[in-house]
């Protein structure tokens, strides 16, 4: 008997957000506005919808699984590889929650098993890419 | 780096091994008579378990008379944190872009 709860690990990112949910809920499900903040993507918010999100290292195989405007979007985060031990099938969820000064905004990614090797679907140099690629947008915004 | 990470997942992806390990960190030490009663296999079983645990550094043993009590050491889990940090780190950087995202669009 294996208890699937038991056997993946979650990573949970949560963090108090200064604008309205329907805001946040645009830069969560519109591509153009995903591509700006997280990867390229032909996502549609719509149950069952196949899409991928591309980075410079490859990409995940993603299918919507929960759409409730303004409250939750969930899908998979699926990285195919042949050996076992760096395939990844995650399934992550964002939660909106209404506060006082905007939103609570909740990210849990599930799935990882104990003997994954990897967090991430990609190298480990596509890692250090995303991470440049950060300061230097960070750098132009300031 | 590498090694000591295959080494840990390996040890760790079997099941059984991981509850006993588990039941060693939330109960602290114990034989492996008191391991075997609630593993749900032999004791030959148990005890190759723990010989691959100790190998891995996950459990110390300690000898009295007749007995072998076993610990785990939890410190020797800390190259397995380095993913799952690694990953909320993806996250974290990314909400970051999102809320200059958010500062930049229209309401």
């Amino acid at each position: 008997m294996t208890d699937t709860s038991t056997e993946t690990r979650t990573v949970v990112v949560e963090r108090e957000i200064p604008h309205p949910p329907e805001k946040i809920w645009r830069a969560l499900t519109q591509p153009h506005l995903i591509e700006e903040w997280l990867m390229k993507t032909d996502f549609a918010p719509a149950l069952g919808h196949r899409f991928n999100l591309r980075g410079d290292w490859g990409g995940v195989d993603c299918e919507v699984l929960a759409v409730e405007p303004h409250k939750t979007l969930s899908y998979t985060w699926n990285y195919a590889h042949d050996d076992p031990a760096y395939a990844l099938k995650s399934v992550v969820t964002f939660t909106l929650t209404p506060t006082p000064g905007g939103t609570h905004l909740r990210m849990e990614q599930q799935g990882f098993r104990p003997d994954q090797r990897q967090a991430y679907g990609g190298a480990s140099g596509g890692w250090r890419q995303h991470f440049d690629k950060l300061e230097q947008v960070l750098a132009r915004i300031e | 780096m590498p090694d000591s990470h295959d080494i840990l997942f390996r040890t760790l992806a079997d099941p059984t091994r991981r509850a006993i390990f588990e039941r060693l960190c939330r109960e602290g030490e114990q034989t492996v008579g008191a391991l075997t009663a609630r593993a749900g296999v032999s004791q030959p079983a148990v005890s190759k378990h723990l010989g691959v645990l100790k190998q891995a550094g996950l459990v110390r043993d300690r000898h009295e008379g007749r007995q072998t009590h076993y610990s785990a050491q939890i410190g020797a889990l800390a190259p397995l944190i380095d993913w799952t940090s690694q990953m909320a780190g993806f996250w974290e950087n990314r909400f970051d872009k999102l809320e200059d995202l958010l500062k930049r669009m229209d309401q």
